[in-house]
């Protein structure tokens, strides 16, 4: 909320610097986001009167104004279309500085003499008018200064309330707290029961009681809409944020902004019957004052008459309903409206007005009837007229009750780690407003003001007290608690060490979004459907991920583009995929998932830039594997849309499928753009975590032996098949197997490839005999043979 | 007698003018070997006065032994500039890089994150996570944000039907927690978090790390001195911190938290870090902890500022194009 210092001080003057006001209230819990000059700093501008206005001579579009200060006159040329004989203007006079530096001077335009010059809004920064010079009222005193006769030396200070601190969106509210922090007394308006003096009324009829306990309305007759509403009030309005309209739109927003109650007027003529609030007909059409035609929901409050809707309740008044420039009839409206009735109907319909706002917030219940004699007032003062009674339409019952509340010194001690003095206590809380019903050595029992509903609980007196104290003034302490650490498992390995292994084998984290394309997630997963966001940023960030794959490989091409040709890149996260509207089942399990590009090692004098392979990235899944003792990864050959049929595998974990590996399918690769083959991963995070505690084996004194092997086997026969059968067949002394060399072309069987492995035995209690070995050799040859087909190679 | 001090001067002289190990072998040859100059003088002894042959024999053996030592040394530095000669011929640029992968780094969010964890847990706080996708109870409800509550317009929600929504805080972990836990409590929940806003300063998704203490007697002290400790432990500054009222609808009393901040100019001002406050009632309850019994607080934070502060980022959209020559910074 916005509002001009000067007015608050009107109603509140502690001996304070706008500085220290600032902070205080900040403190206070009333952020202040903005404090800005009411105009621009400038000097030497008084009130000038054009006496007379004659076309230069030299120029089409300048005139040559006489100009009076009161007591002597200028000549002075002006090139404002409005610059006419008896209006009232700032005039700068010679000496005048501004904007800071802008010095006025005697100046010669096209060869006539000026002496000063009339300025417009903006040049004064007082607003963006730059439409002409600024007009002044009729009445405005000629030389009196500018800055003072517009009150200009004035700040305008943007307070971001939370929603909480409905009671301070007003002058009124504002000016308690600043009396209660400064322990100095309220200069309040005088509101006073304003003199009847016609008899009539309009009826009233409530059928929303729940939603509007209390309304009130009297008719003014004979108002002049074409009154002009006085400077003060234009200026106090400019300066929170209000724009000027007519003399009783004006009023009704000062009121709102003085006293915190939104108020409508109606054009009488234009109601039929009585008024009527009740909830809107589902359907019912409202022309809405800001043009839009809205279909109203039945969930929705309106004013109505016997006839139509005139107003959504609360929100905003409607087109027809309102009073326009032939209006002489208003009735005027002071309701207490509630909060649970306004939440959220304004934001659903894309609407939000100062009255929703605080509506939506809470508006103090007992306001209304000030409010209207308080408009009432300012009414007859401005635009005239005869008022009739208030008719007021109350259902008590639903009206906001008082909160009794009790604050125990026990709890405030135990909240604060301190014991206030009981006294001081009863001071904050009495300054806030509160009723004291009673208070004694272990409490104080208390009664909210209406305009602070906010009050309910013994732990919002506790807030109270502590921010009226001062929570820098409260003391500060780490707790003493149990030392009670859980213990970091060692069957775990922690994420940290993942994204560590990953990181030393080059690769850089990223971060993506958790939402992708719709587009391409169906390019890599056409048979998943992706869980679709109600309202997302953008189409293109329409679906919740899958797989985190399309993300990494969207980074890919980004820095692909940016002439980054080697990229080695990894994220952990969620995916998610299955029916959002079963949220239980829904799986939102975290990934780990990984993609490489480019050669093999940064550019360098020591290699020849070799790309990358699906060799490369196993090496990498298999190290976050082996980690702490990982699961075992099996490999199965993968068929996956995404992928390159003959470079891509499953990963398994205990015959589950727990992770893909491969190259990105070339087609789809062409088609997204990249330049070169990519490489991908992604893996069940929690199965890679999965560490298995060390547990010694003692390592035997006795020598190794090992034997190579070159065997024929088919060229389709995967390695790990000669592997296992040699694994089973070896005996009990063998302890691994190596795959040093595969070769497959010249000088063999084109069916066939040769592999070339080494065995290694040892036994854990004597050294190898060679008869133990060859046997054991025999038998691994016999099965290779009997099993793969294998042929020892001469 | 003279002789012999000739041979002897000759000997040492060839010693020293050989270039290489044959050429010492030569001299070796010449005075040392079965015929050479040395050995030969022995056998004129018989020549020698018999009074003399003693002292003429030990002469000769001295004699013979200084050539041979003579000799070793030289063969000793032979082999080392022999050695030196070879290893000078192998001698490689030492400037050119290293073989093989470089380093790579961690995203500075989860720098940031895990630096604000290592803090969290040395002072025993465990770490907890939780769906990302969130039911409307658990990411509102339960925090005492009732349906329209004004609340829910500071936070600008993604929805997937009325009653599932992408997290809009991490706060959903910490009542999950509540509802499996009794106290104490000591959690940090760290996460990504959701919502629908996109401009200069806003990202649609960023991270929390939130934290939840509850236990007997905790009270705002306790709140304000973790605070306090942890800013200063994280930027490693002592630095001016104030605690401001504000208000969150699950904490009661609610803070805000600023840093005093100096920019270049020298010129200081406030700048908001952290949000908390202490477990509002409600909340306890509705997770089912006696709020009679127990107290708590809870704090959250927006892991992109702290990054943003401790490394001078002035953009936070970086934080999210991923690109490498931004990435790399933080290795």
């Amino acid at each position: 909320m916005k509002f001009s210092e000067n007015w608050l001080r009107e109603w509140v003057n502690p001996e304070v610097t706008t500085d220290e006001l600032v902070a205080q209230v900040t403190l206070a819990g009333l952020e202040v986001d903005e404090v800005e000059a009411a105009a621009g700093v400038f000097t030497g501008v008084v009130v000038g009167e054009i006496l007379a206005a004659e076309q230069h001579p030299n120029a089409d579009k300048l005139q040559v104004c006489t100009v009076s200060d009161g007591t002597e006159q200028f000549q002075v040329v002006c090139g404002a279309p409005n610059a006419r004989p008896g209006i009232k203007i700032p005039f700068a006079k010679i000496g005048a500085v501004l904007g800071g530096d802008f010095k006025i001077k005697k100046a010669k335009l096209r060869q006539v003499e000026s002496f000063g010059m009339l300025c417009s809004a903006s040049e004064l920064e007082i607003s963006d008018d730059n439409d002409g010079i600024m007009e002044l009222a009729a009445d405005a005193p000629v030389g009196a200064d500018i800055r003072e006769y517009l009150n200009l030396n004035d700040s305008i200070i943007d307070v971001d309330l939370t929603p909480n601190r409905a009671d301070c969106l007003s002058i009124a509210g504002l000016a308690r707290e600043v009396g209660v922090i400064n322990k100095v007394d309220l200069t309040p308006v005088a509101i006073t029961e304003q003199a009847v003096s016609i008899d009539d009324t309009f009826p009233i009829r409530v059928d929303a009681t729940e939603g509007c306990p209390r309304y009130l309305g009297r008719v003014i007759k004979g108002v002049n809409v074409k009154a002009e509403t006085p400077l003060w009030m234009v200026e106090k309005l400019r300066r929170s944020g209000i724009r000027s309209i007519d003399p009783i739109v004006d009023i009704t927003n000062y009121v709102m902004i003085e006293l915190g109650q939104p108020m409508h007027a109606f054009d009488l003529n234009n109601l039929s019957g009585s008024i009527v609030v009740r909830m809107a007909e589902e359907g019912e059409k409202l022309l809405l004052l800001d043009g839009q035609e809205i279909a109203l929901r039945a969930d929705t409050m309106v004013i109505a008459d016997e006839q139509k809707p005139l107003a959504m309740a609360g929100i905003m008044g409607g087109e027809h309903s309102g009073v326009n420039d032939q209006t002489q009839t208003i009735f005027l409206e002071s309701a207490f409206f509630a909060p649970l009735a306004l939440a959220g109907k304004a934001r659903s319909y894309g609407l939000h007005t100062d009255s929703s706002h605080r509506f939506e917030r809470g508006v103090d219940a007992s306001l209304a009837p000030k409010a209207i004699e308080r408009a009432t007032q300012l009414i007859l003062e401005i635009a005239g007229g005869e008022v009739g009674p208030v008719n007021e339409v109350v259902t008590e019952a639903n009206l906001p009750k008082a909160n009794q509340v009790t604050l125990r010194r026990k709890k405030l001690d135990q909240y604060l780690a301190t014991s206030l003095d009981k006294d001081l206590v009863t001071d904050i809380l009495t300054r806030l407003d509160l009723e004291m019903v009673e208070v004694t050595d272990e409490q104080w029992v208390t009664v909210a003001p209406s305009h602070r509903f906010d009050i309910e609980i013994e732990a919002d007196l506790i807030e109270e007290v502590a921010r009226i104290y001062g929570y820098d003034n409260l003391p500060s302490s780490m707790p003493t608690a149990a030392v009670n650490f859980t213990p970091a498992s060692e069957s775990k390995t922690p994420i940290q060490s993942l994204r560590a292994t990953l990181v030393s084998q080059g690769y850089q984290e990223a971060v993506t979004y958790s939402f992708i394309d719709p587009v391409m997630s169906k390019q890599f997963f056409p048979a998943i459907d992706p869980v679709p966001l109600e309202n997302p940023i953008s189409g293109d960030m329409g679906v919740m991920r899958p797989s985190l794959l399309p993300g990494l490989v969207k980074v890919y091409l980004h820095n692909q583009n940016r002439q980054q040709s080697r990229v080695r890149i990894f994220e952990t996260g969620s995916r998610f995929v299955g029916d959002v509207n079963k949220l239980d089942e829904l799986d939102q399990k975290h990934q780990v998932a990984g993609l490489i590009a480019g050669s093999r090692y940064p550019e360098g004098w020591y290699h020849n830039n070799e790309k990358v392979d699906f060799y490369d990235l196993k090496a990498h899944v298999e190290a976050l594997f082996a980690l702490n003792q990982g699961p075992k990864p099996e490999f199965e050959r993968a068929d996956e849309v995404y992928l390159h049929p003959g470079r891509s595998a499953y990963v398994l974990v205990n015959g589950e499928r727990v992770g893909v590996i491969g190259e990105l399918h070339p087609q789809l690769a062409k088609q997204l753009g990249t330049n070169q083959a990519v490489y991908v991963f992604e893996m069940d995070l929690n199965t890679v975590l999965g560490a298995k505690l060390p547990e010694y084996q003692r390592v035997s004194k006795f020598p190794e032996v090992r034997r190579d092997l070159a065997l024929l086997v088919d060229r389709a026969t995967p390695v790990n098949e000669l592997e296992k059968v040699i694994a089973d067949n070896a005996g009990e002394a063998f302890q691994k197997v190596a795959v040093f060399d595969v070769y497959q072309g010249q000088g063999i069987d084109e069916s066939k490839k040769s592999v070339a492995l080494g065995l290694t035995w040892q036994h854990p209690s004597h050294t190898l005999s060679d008869e133990e070995v060859n046997s054991a050799v025999e038998t691994v040859t016999a099965a290779l043979a009997e099993k793969l087909g294998a042929v020892i190679r001469g | 007698m003279e002789n012999l001090n000739q041979i002897l001067a000759d000997a040492l002289a060839a010693v020293a003018a050989s270039e290489n190990e044959a050429g010492l072998d030569e001299v070796r040859v010449q005075y040392l070997g079965k015929k050479g100059a040395l050995t030969s003088l022995l056998k004129q002894l018989g020549n020698v006065a018999p009074e003399d042959r003693p002292k003429f024999g030990q002469l000769v053996n001295e004699a013979k032994q200084q050539v041979q030592e003579k000799m070793n040394e030289r063969k000793t530095a032979l082999a080392a500039a022999a050695l030196n000669a070879k290893l000078a011929t192998e001698t490689i640029d030492i400037s050119l890089s290293g073989k093989g992968q470089e380093i790579g780094g961690l995203h500075p969010v989860t720098r940031t994150m895990e630096r604000i964890e290592n803090f969290f847990r040395g002072i025993g706080f465990d770490v907890a996570s939780g769906p990302e996708i969130e039911d409307d109870y658990h990411n509102f409800e339960a925090l005492n944000i009732p349906a329209h509550h004004p609340a829910r317009a500071m936070q600008d929600t993604f929805y997937f039907n009325p009653n599932t929504v992408l997290r809009t805080h991490t706060s959903p972990v910490q009542v999950r927690t509540m509802e499996n836990n009794q106290p104490p409590i000591r959690i940090i929940c760290p996460g990504r978090v959701y919502r629908s806003d996109s401009d200069q300063t806003h990202t649609p998704m960023f991270h929390q790390v939130e934290g939840l203490l509850i236990d007997e007697n905790i009270s705002f002290a306790d709140l304000k001195g973790i605070l306090q400790q942890f800013l200063n432990v994280f930027f490693e500054d002592d630095l001016k911190v104030r605690f401001r009222p504000s208000y969150f609808p699950f904490t009661e009393p609610s803070i805000e938290v600023d840093i005093m901040r100096t920019n270049s100019k020298g010129e200081e001002s406030w700048l908001e870090v952290l949000g908390c406050g202490m477990v509002h009632p409600k909340v306890l309850e509705m997770s089912g902890i006696d709020p009679e019994k127990y107290t708590g607080f809870a704090f959250g934070m927006g892991v992109e500022r702290f990054a943003m502060l401790r490394y001078k980022v002035d953009d936070l959209r970086m934080f999210f194009e991923n690109d490498l020559r931004f990435l790399t910074q933080f290795k």
